[in-house]
């Protein structure tokens, strides 16, 4: 590729080629700080035109690499971060084989990680992005990894992709420069994201072990009601991108955590109330 | 279907976790994962002692546990017909 860029993050290494300098140099930026890999990569990003004569002429960005999803869009040029930023999200959840990779933010405190996992729009990037700057290290919000061998979760600390009114709230406290461009008229709306703190990033190959699953779910009156087992369980194997072709070390792994954390859904309309129910909940745990 | 006789897989193929009393079953031989509820997997347990007809697994299982109700019967032969579509016992 004409342009390229390697990243550790976590225990994963990414390259992320593209034939464009552009979004390479927005990613640069917004990953300033991350370590080198030291190693081969696990995985390759390549961002290509469509077509090659689309390189110039509206001009879009196709994401390939290592596997590929045949119906995934070309996107703009504009959000040619985003498309490196799904790249490398495409790359994880189809060809990930060492973790348990589950679709769920987490954060850690004093070596016990508490995850995140909800649907898209639950809020679960925002809630891990603010307790990230309130005393938790962010472990990552967009996947959780699973170590199938120790049963203790690796951070992922890609930057957050905070998402309309979650920008604002968190451009509110976090300092300028850690954040990207804000990409606008995106398939998901506004998009600005985030890099975590920079303690966030030296602790990130510190694993944790699990101590508390939430399902929060925003714009919802105040609740917070236990899981049962089973439930956590169907949840975490919707949840999950990896969960069948792993196989019986997927199953040992997923009921080994079902067994080791209590669980709980939460209901939040506000972040405040959000936060105060994560404290009280982490207190009860203890 | 009366007289019918039902044969589960070796105990080595399916992993079993108990979860708030629903257990969750790995089948090796399919890489697939269920979720039941009682007595299916008691019926799963009966049928490791070799292949029976329903009324044989009822007898098993009541050696083992107190079984409430006249419907247990009906209750094990609707579980049958269900471990069957799922992939967990076969027919003789």
């Amino acid at each position: 590729m004409k342009h390229s860029l390697s990243l550790q993050i976590g225990p994963v290494a990414f390259r992320i080629g593209s034939a464009w300098p552009k979004p390479l140099a927005a990613l640069a930026d917004l990953y300033a700080g991350y370590p080198e890999p030291d190693g081969i990569c696990d995985f390759t990003v390549r961002l290509e035109p469509e077509t090659a004569w689309r390189r110039w002429f509206r001009p879009s960005v196709a994401i390939h690499g290592d596997y590929v999803l045949p119906d995934a869009a070309p996107m703009s040029l504009a959000h040619g971060l985003l498309a490196a930023e799904m790249g490398m999200n495409l790359q994880m959840a189809l060809g990930q084989k060492r973790y348990l990779l589950l679709h769920a933010a987490s954060v850690e405190k004093d070596g016990r990680a508490l995850i995140l996992t909800g649907e898209s729009g639950a809020g679960k990037s925002t809630l891990a992005a603010m307790l990230g700057e309130r005393g938790w290290r962010l472990m990552g919000d967009e996947f959780a990894l699973l170590d199938l061998e120790d049963g203790r979760l690796r951070a992922f600390p890609r930057a957050v992709s905070l998402k309309n009114g979650a920008i604002k709230v968190m451009e509110r406290t976090v300092p300028a420069d850690r954040f990207g461009p804000l990409l606008e008229g995106t398939p998901k709306g506004a998009i600005r994201h985030l890099r975590p703190r920079a303690d966030a990033l030296a602790a990130m190959a510190e694993p944790a072990r699990p101590a508390l699953i939430l399902f929060p779910r925003f714009g919802e009156a105040a609740e917070a009601r236990a899981v049962g087992q089973a439930e956590v369980f169907m949840r975490l194997t919707q949840a999950s991108t990896n969960y069948v072709s792993l196989g019986g070390a997927g199953f040992d792994a997923l009921t080994g955590l079902v067994a080791a954390c209590p669980a709980a859904a939460i209901d939040y309309p506000d972040a405040a109330t959000a936060i105060a129910t994560v404290d009280a909940l982490w207190e009860q745990v203890g | 279907m009366a007289g019918a006789r039902y044969v589960a897989d070796p105990e080595e193929c399916v992993e079993t976790v108990a979860l708030d009393g629903l257990s969750v079953l790995f089948h090796r031989p399919s890489g697939m994962t269920h979720i039941v509820a009682p007595p299916a997997p008691q019926i799963l347990e009966a049928l490791r002692l070799g292949p029976a007809e329903a009324g044989e697994i009822l007898a098993r299982m009541r050696a083992w546990y107190d079984l409430e109700g006249d419907d247990a019967a009906d209750a094990v032969e609707a579980r049958l017909d269900e471990l069957e579509a799922a992939g967990l016992v076969s027919r003789l």
